[in-house]
């Protein structure tokens, strides 16, 4: 559970910031006690792919795209789950480096649909991975069993993410979990039953987390199958859940006249990202009960 | 978590199966998550797969979500949760068993038994990685579920006495006989294997037995701690970390609670050394983990077992139970005010489970998946407490220092290879089995102990499947650390597999890049994605049709060599293509370099007609 | 967590809860019902419908026997406490059991639990004030935070839990019969004059109506003309048909709405408005009294008009036309009048995501808890008073005719009356049906699938009947989520609190009959 930094202001528990400097591909970075290589290398400018990781939910470091070298590790470490230590050297360009990410990238790209994932592509350019030269995914079947969201097995990439949102990061409710072992591994309700059947409460929190768009909310997988999907037309406008008390802080996503997303900012102190199943689905009446 | 609950309800006989493995905790409020694989056995073993509606009430019971507990349930190939024969027969379809013969007897399974997998009646049967009966091979372990559960470690002499006993034949073959063929001066660890009743505490005191406690009693922890550090002792499982470093780490962590593992997982192929001190001396086991209980601080410990060894699992119990009875464990051991409680827990089936973090997981009742490191396990290992955990044979050398102190420990050996070593040595050999020499000595005096035909050998695994091969004309290569790590290769877990010039390299690759494929445990991308690569590749070589180039695909192999090593989670990815790797590059397998007399034109695996006959002890 | 079933009503905030529970924290709910919530507690503590001041003097007793009150904090910052002492004498817990039905031990433990707490906190919602004794049931729960100083410092305190998404925002801009814009009293001559002076209008000097008062109003035939705003009373309210009768004997009735509820279709005008989380600019205010902004993502469908529009029109065409000010212009006309929100510029609200009040001045950063002030040496202001209160039980007592006690509440998936949320097609929604114990149901010779009549004093619906392990014996349960399907309001009695003018939505006695 990650330290609640917020904490403090008049509340009288502001823990004193000790600061470590750790040197990052040549330059001195300094960084609060408890960082991570991540966020020392976000300090120093230096942008790190990342996909299994979210600034809400536990580090599970499995996908392992972040990886950077370190002096005096066997192997590459994971930056966002290795904690920064006094006069740590990192590099994040080594030739290590970019032919393991190269790498990551091309086994999740030859094995994953990694179509509707932000910034891939950019970061195979980058590293210059060619997925396509280890293989090519096979096709998962679309689950579609509930009106609220769907589950695109062909674009899970086993990140953890859902399953911790899920689970006891965040929703408690513990409706999903990796299942299986190895190749065979996948994110399965209890023997794989319908979301309905199971101890879903369908809060898609899941949803909120997915990086690659595995789990999409049932308008925007209607809209993806009738190519009508259009990111860059759409709008995201910040506003208040029209619910209880609480003060969830919503981000519309609007395509057209149409609400056809929501999600919450993962920095919001009331929300830290996570929704219940009325703020994140509760907006349809602006639609159609007019 | 929220209110959820399956609509089946437990048959009568799941219910009491579950009711009854959970009798001790009658009456706690909660009962404890470690609890779950133990519960998951027993449901197993008394109903032969977990059925939805028993999976359903382990979870009520224990208050673990359903989908938890099926997550951990399909995570272990022990347990399956679909339904299955009463009678199931694994078959060690692994390195050596598959030079032994395990091919023809799969084949002959499929049919007149059933096809893998499938259950005909009351019978089914499945390939299983290594068993861990490599000088029996090729091997079986025969499951019999409901009101009497069996589990048989067999040794499979034809492929129609595996079908007789997977049709329910009576299998005549010991259950654990280990034979040592060394002089009984030159051993330490094997003193007593085969001549020392395992089942009588008595006879182990009485053959020294409990000395080692006594003197470290009467030294003090830090004289243990002192001696281990001077002896040098580099942990037998496979990484070789220096077991005095860690015990006092974990002896200076001022936290209270502390706890003691002994990882008995063991599942590298071709590896069975552990199994034999677990039946053979299992009160040695014990006794060790006392001391290192008494050095570090700890007043409980737990001695996970593969879930494939149930000789060992059943003798370890009895000795717990025994020397419990005697006072040997428990409050006040030997009247020296030590308190000290050891449990055993058994595994499901996942070579994982040998990762020592992903043990620690599967005790706390999880999936056997890796944790990130740091912190260390001496630091936050079992239950979130400082955990010293150490592989048998290491715990059994510990002790071995303790009882002779660190200087006789190491007159044997090699400075930076102290003690002795046991070794494994199995598949083309006159005489498999466990064998015990002083570090320092070389490859061939250990094969010529075995009785390898020298003019054959084509190749020599060591290490096991994370290991390396070596070439026959290799093995002049003293079996230290430090001269193993200078040609590149390492001892591992001590699996000395033999292979001769009757096999195929690339049958061989593909057994081990089946292997991994089958143990990953799919955490992290490198492994989960990478060990399917590499098995893929291995098969395009093997039917030598490339995917592209060669070249590429020798590029691609040295690719997924580099990204597995380098950013796999664990052990199990940064070594899975160690030893493919290393055939690649000894051998010449690549079709487009293939120099005459190419062993890749070799026949597949012998028929078991030709196995090496088994030579008397010398 | 009293009276609250935050798991499905506040799950965000039960977010924070669970994060407390991994951190160590004790949870104990206090419900009749074992609900989702309870689900996650140390202990459940299964309180009667209407025990809750027993409960709490009880719990009070106990810290006072155990003598684990903060006497410092007590002596310093409280007023009232020997009173308050004296008023306990017949509350230990096993004398309090008749009215609570709560184990003496579980009180015991609660007690200690909570006395000995570092931080200890009470959050509550409609179990607490959907009460004729709404007040002295949220007095009750004041008294023991004050006895173990547990106010007024970070991580301690009584928390309300607003069940709509600006009930605070509405309050502190005087939305209420006694305040003006900023939670200033209207009977405050100063605070009137100030407002009256920034309007150039007359201020009516006394305090208003609460909704309860209006409808009394109306009975009187004193109150002739509505103009309803976002409420469905028609179908919210209790005893709801009694109050459809008086709105269709108003004069003349306005309905300011997104939708054609209920109440809507008795209005004479009916002014379509726009949604104001996704149409409108703005702010609201959430339970911790963080103002936030809304934004208008959508252009509003049809004719639909933002509030604010609709107000100025109005006002225009009643002859006092100010306009058409924008949302932001509006709130900084605000702030010049009220201290608690002087310091909320709408850009420090962006740039800070919400700030709470009191926010006096710009450089303040808003307070994240209130009453620090009983804290301070010498205490500023007046100290806090205990308030003595006493058991009683719901107004509508059991009776051989009326045997089971109807509470209500909420669902995850739903809300109120379903005009929001019945577009979310949630699997988890099901068609509302009367929930019973085992027992009753076994007692009644119900099956799964049988239909009931539920029948109060009020009025009668019709219901499928389900069980729920978690009631008690005794008490039934439906919501008000779905009118159409089971109109529950027809059988709630609006027997209200005289002070907060809340009905006792939590306790009504009921029949239940299958239907043949």
């Amino acid at each position: 559970m990650r330290e609640d930094k917020r904490r403090g202001r008049d509340g009288g528990l502001v823990q004193i910031e000790r600061m470590i400097e750790v040197t990052i591909d040549g330059a001195k970075v300094r960084v609060p006690e408890g960082s991570t290589l991540l966020d020392a290398c976000k300090k120093r400018g230096i942008d790190t792919p990342t996909l299994c990781f979210a600034p809400n939910l536990t580090p599970v470091n499995a996908c392992r795209v972040c990886v950077v070298e370190l002096d005096g590790a066997r192997a590459l470490v994971p930056a966002c789950a290795r904690t920064a230590e006094p006069s740590m050297v990192v590099h994040t360009d080594s030739e290590r480096v970019r032919s393991a990410r190269k790498m990551v990238l091309e086994l999740l790209g030859s094995s994953v649909d990694m179509s509707a994932t932000p910034n891939f592509d950019v970061w195979c350019a980058r590293y210059d991975a060619h997925p396509e030269r280890l293989g090519t995914p096979s096709r998962a079947p679309t689950v579609v069993d509930n009106d609220l969201f769907v589950r695109d097995y062909a674009k899970c990439m086993l990140c953890y993410k859902c399953v911790e949102a899920c689970g006891a990061d965040a929703q408690h409710t513990f409706a999903i979990v990796v299942s299986g072992r190895g190749a065979h591994a996948k994110i399965a309700t209890e023997f794989d039953v319908s979301l309905p059947d199971s101890a879903c409460v369908f809060c898609g929190n899941c949803v909120g987390v997915c990086p690659t768009n595995a789990l999409q909310f049932r308008r925007e997988h209607e809209l993806r199958v009738a190519g009508e999907w259009d990111e860059s037309s759409q709008s995201v406008t910040k506003t208040v859940c029209p619910y209880c008390g609480v003060g969830c802080v919503l981000e519309l996503h609007v395509q057209g006249d149409e609400i056809v997303k929501v999600t919450s900012p993962s920095d919001s102190s009331v929300t830290d990202g996570m929704l219940c199943v009325k703020g994140r689905f509760g907006w349809g009446y602006t639609r159609d009960a007019k | 978590m929220d209110l959820h609950s399956t609509h089946e309800q437990p048959t009568e006989r799941e219910r009491a199966v579950v009711d009854r493995a959970l009798e001790g905790f009658a009456g706690e409020a909660q009962i404890p998550r470690d609890q779950l694989l133990p519960v998951l056995r027993a449901v197993q073993m008394g109903c032969g797969w977990l059925s939805p509606s028993s999976l359903g009430y382990v979870s009520a019971r224990m208050h673990i979500p359903a989908a938890e507990v099926y997550g951990v349930a399909s995570f272990y190939h022990l347990f399956t949760t679909r339904p299955s024969a009463r009678r199931v027969l694994h078959l060690c379809d692994d390195i050596t068993c598959r030079l032994r013969g395990s091919g023809a007897i799969k084949n002959r399974l499929s049919e007149q038994c059933a096809p893998e997998g499938e259950a005909r009646g009351d019978v089914q049967w499945h390939r299983s990685p290594c068993l861990g009966l490599c000088e029996r091979g090729p091997a079986a372990l025969v499951v019999e579920s409901g009101e009497h559960p069996s589990e048989r470690a067999i040794s499979l002499r034809s492929p129609e006495e595996a079908v007789s006993i997977a049709l329910g034949g009576v299998s005549t073959s010991v259950a654990s006989n280990n034979l040592v063929r060394q002089p009984r001066e030159q051993l330490r660890l094997l003193r007593r294997v085969g001549v020392v009743d395992p089942s009588s505490l008595d006879a182990y005191r009485a053959s020294g037995g409990y000395d080692g406690l006594r003197r470290a009693h009467a030294k003090g922890a830090q004289w243990v701690l002192r001696e281990l550090g001077e002896a040098r002792l580099l942990g037998r499982g496979g990484a070789g970390f220096p077991a005095g470093t860690k015990w006092s780490a974990v002896a200076s962590n001022p936290a209270r609670d502390k706890l003691i593992v002994c990882n008995a997982d063991e599942s590298e192929p071709g590896t069975f050394k552990d199994r034999v001190l677990l039946e053979s001396d299992p009160f040695a086991i014990i006794e060790a983990m006392t001391v290192a209980g008494f050095a570090v601080g700890a007043n409980k410990g737990y001695v996970y077992i593969r879930g494939e060894y149930p000789v060992a699992a059943e003798r370890v119990e009895r000795a717990i139970a025994q020397a419990r009875a005697k006072g040997l464990l428990g409050e006040d051991i030997l009247g020296s005010g030590q308190r000290f409680d050891l449990e055993l827990r058994r595994g499901g089936g996942a070579y994982i489970c040998g990762e020592e973090t992903a043990l620690l997981e599967s005790i706390e009742g999880r999936r056997g998946e890796p944790r990130a490191k740091p912190p260390f396990p001496v630091h936050e290992g079992l239950f979130g407490k400082p955990t010293l955990i150490n592989n048998v044979e290491t715990l059994a050398s510990a002790l071995d220092v303790v009882l002779r102190g660190a200087a006789a420990f190491c007159a044997r050996g090699t400075k930076d290879s102290t003690g002795t070593r046991l070794f494994c040595v199995s598949g083309h050999v006159a005489n498999p089995g466990v064998y015990e020499l002083a570090m320092g000595l070389s490859l061939r005096e250990l094969l010529a102990l075995a009785g390898a035909e020298f003019s054959r050998i084509q190749a020599v695994l060591l290490g096991g499947a994370a290991g390396t091969f070596l070439r026959g004309d290799e093995i002049d290569l003293p079996l230290t650390f430090e001269d193993t790590r200078r040609v590149r290769a390492t001892l591992g877990s001590g699996a000395v597999v033999v292979i001769d010039d009757s096999a195929s390299m690339m049958d061989v690759l593909r057994g081990l890049a089946w292997f991994f494929r089958h143990e990953s445990c799919g955490q992290c991308v490198p492994c989960r994605v990478g060990t399917v690569r590499v098995d893929e590749l291995v098969q395009r070589v093997r039917a030598k049709v490339p995917m592209g180039g060669w070249e590429q695909e020798r590029q691609r192999l040295k690719d997924l060599g580099s990204v597995m090593r380098d950013a796999s989670i664990c052990g199990l990815g940064q070594t899975a293509t160690s030893a493919v790797e290393s055939a690649f590059e000894r051998f010449d397998l690549w079709p487009d370099r293939h120099a005459k007399n190419n062993p890749e034109s070799g026949r597949s695996s012998l028929p078991p007609a030709a196995t090496p006959k088994k030579k008397g002890a010398r | 967590m009293w009276g609250s079933n935050a798991r499905e009503t506040h799950p965000i905030f039960f977010h924070h809860v669970l994060r407390a529970l991994k951190n160590g924290a004790n949870l104990y709910v206090v419900d009749p019902r074992v609900t989702s919530t309870a689900r996650f507690a140390k202990r459940h503590v299964p309180v009667r419908v209407g025990g809750d001041i027993a409960l709490a003097n009880a719990v009070a007793r106990v810290i006072l026997d155990e003598r684990l009150e903060n006497r410092t904090f007590i002596q310093r910052a409280t007023a009232d406490f020997e009173v308050y002492q004296r008023s306990l004498e017949d509350y230990t817990p096993e004398a309090a059991q008749r009215f609570t039905g709560v184990d003496p031990a579980i009180v015991r433990e609660m007690a200690l639990d909570f006395a000995r707490a570092d931080r200890a906190m009470i959050c509550w919602t409609l179990g607490i004030t959907e009460h004729h004794h709404a007040v002295e049931n949220v007095w009750a729960l004041i008294n023991l935070a004050l006895l173990c100083g547990h106010v007024g410092r970070y991580g301690a305190g009584v928390n309300p839990l607003r069940g709509q998404n600006n009930v605070q925002g509405g309050g502190d801009m005087g939305a209420l019969p006694h305040k003006l814009p900023g939670f200033l009293d209207v009977e405050d001559p100063v605070a009137r004059g100030n407002y009256e002076r920034l309007w150039g209008a007359t201020i009516p000097p006394e305090k208003g109506w609460t909704l309860t008062e209006m409808f009394r109003a109306m009975e009187r035939e004193e109150l002739r003309a509505l103009w309803v705003i976002g409420e469905n009373p028609a179908q919210s309210e209790a005893d709801a048909g009694h109050v459809r009768e008086l709105l269709s004997r108003l004069d003349h009735l306005v309905v300011q709405d997104l939708f054609l509820t209920k109440t809507a279709q008795l209005a004479d005008v009916v002014l379509p408005a726009c949604a104001g989380f996704a149409e409108s600019e703005g702010t609201v205010t959430n339970s911790e009294r963080r103002v936030q902004r809304v934004r208008r993502a959508l252009a509003p469908p049809g004719e639909a008009k933002d509030d604010l529009w609709i107000v100025g029109e109005m006002s225009k065409r009643l002859g006092r036309d100010f306009g058409q000010p924008t949302a932001e212009q509006l709130w900084d006309e605000m702030r010049t009048h009220s201290p608690l929100h002087r310091g909320m510029s709408y850009a420090r609200i962006e740039a800070l995501g919400g700030i709470q009040w009191p926010c006096p001045d710009t450089d303040s950063l808003g307070a994240s808890f209130l009453h620090g002030r009983l804290w301070e040496e010498p205490v500023r202001g007046p100290r806090a008073p205990f308030h003595s209160v006493a058991h009683t039980e719901p107004a509508e007592a059991l009776c051989e005719e009326f045997p089971l006690r109807l509470t209500t509440g909420r669902r995850l998936s739903e809300y109120n009356t379903g005009v929001q949320s019945g577009s979310i097609s949630s699997p988890l929604v099901r068609d509302e049906a009367l929930e019973l114990s085992p027992s009753d149901f076994a007692a009644l010779g119900l099956r799964e699938g049988d239909r009931v009549r539920v029948r109060s004093r009020r009025g009668s619906v019709t219901a499928p009947v389900r069980v729920d392990p978690g009631l008690p014996k005794g008490l039934v349960f439906l919501t008000l989520h779905q009118p159409g399907r089971v109109d529950t309001n027809l059988l709630t009695i609006e027997a209200t609190d005289p002070r907060a003018g809340t009905a006792e939505f939590k306790a009504a006695a009921v029949a239940v009959e299958r239907c043949e």
